[in-house]
């Protein structure tokens, strides 16, 4: 498949930075994260199935400093991949294409994001 | 590129071949727009579906077990936990498709990973709506 004869598209090296693209490489590494996230919730539900003794070592795990960091990450990652989702599916429909429209939404999405899960998680402290 | 879809595509030979013809097995996915589509109808379903979990917050997260069966059990959290976890797994696999499609190079390889993160993603979701269906009918109230 390999043919050395075709041009390469230049990488981000290249680019000066850019709002717009540092929503774009979140977007990615925030799905991927919320990928491996579908084992957590995975061992939480069976964990929930399996019995008390199963579902009190899920949540002494998620009570610990590493489980509070990881859903606080997870957490973060749900509300913006989230907003930024909503900022594709509105691209979908052809609008907010403009350079200040996306980097307006750009900022309003990430800041948007920060509050949101802040708000979720003191909202959610009567359990975590 | 095998030489017969690099003449049909460049035209350089007479050919009876559609630009079609000679578009299909190309590109990183070997596939039309069927993913770029499902990828949208999981998105456009897991907004409602995530929303449904903001007002039920202290229940997602109660530590109290008898509790957490009760909620989780009962028919109309049931139901939405099963949706949400067909949708957002369903969803996660599409777009982690995409990512080993982009950078995984060598093609056995690349197959390799496409079937465990498809096969992964089946087995984790099959593990959810398992125990919430069980959960359900050992523990789960019938309200609300």
């Amino acid at each position: 498949m390999a043919n050395d004869s075709r041009p390469l598209s230049p990488h981000l090296q290249i680019y000066r930075w850019q709002i717009t693209m540092t929503l774009s490489i979140l977007h990615r590494v925030t799905g991927f994260g919320l990928g491996l996230g579908a084992l957590l919730v995975t061992w939480w539900l069976m964990a929930a199935a399996q019995g008390e003794e199963r579902f009190n070592t899920f949540q002494a795990f998620a009570h610990s400093p590493i489980g509070k960091l990881m859903i606080f990450g997870w957490v973060w990652s749900f509300v913006f991949h989230f907003l930024n989702g909503i900022r594709h599916l509105v691209w979908d429909t052809g609008r907010g294409f403009t350079i200040k429209q996306a980097a307006n939404s750009a900022w309003f999405v990430l800041i948007l994001s920060v509050v949101g899960a802040l708000v979720i998680w003191c909202a959610a402290r009567g359990g975590v | 590129m095998t030489e017969e879809k690099k003449s049909a595509y460049t035209h350089t030979q007479p050919t009876i071949r559609t630009p079609l013809g000679a578009a299909r097995g190309l590109g990183s996915a070997k596939e039309g727009a069927h993913h770029w589509w499902m990828q949208r109808v999981s998105a456009i379903a897991l907004v409602p579906l995530s929303l449904y979990w903001l007002s039920y917050l202290p229940h997602l997260t109660s530590s109290n077990y008898a509790d957490f069966l009760g909620w989780i059990g009962a028919p109309a959290t049931a139901i939405v936990a099963i949706l949400f976890v067909i949708a957002s797994f369903y969803h996660a696999a599409l777009g982690i498709q995409v990512i080993i499609e982009d950078y995984i190079i060598s093609e056995g390889l690349k197959i390799a990973t496409l079937l465990l993160n498809k096969f992964t993603f089946f087995a984790l979701a099959a593990a959810c709506i398992f125990s919430i269906a069980y959960i359900s009918f050992t523990h789960g109230h019938m309200t609300p």
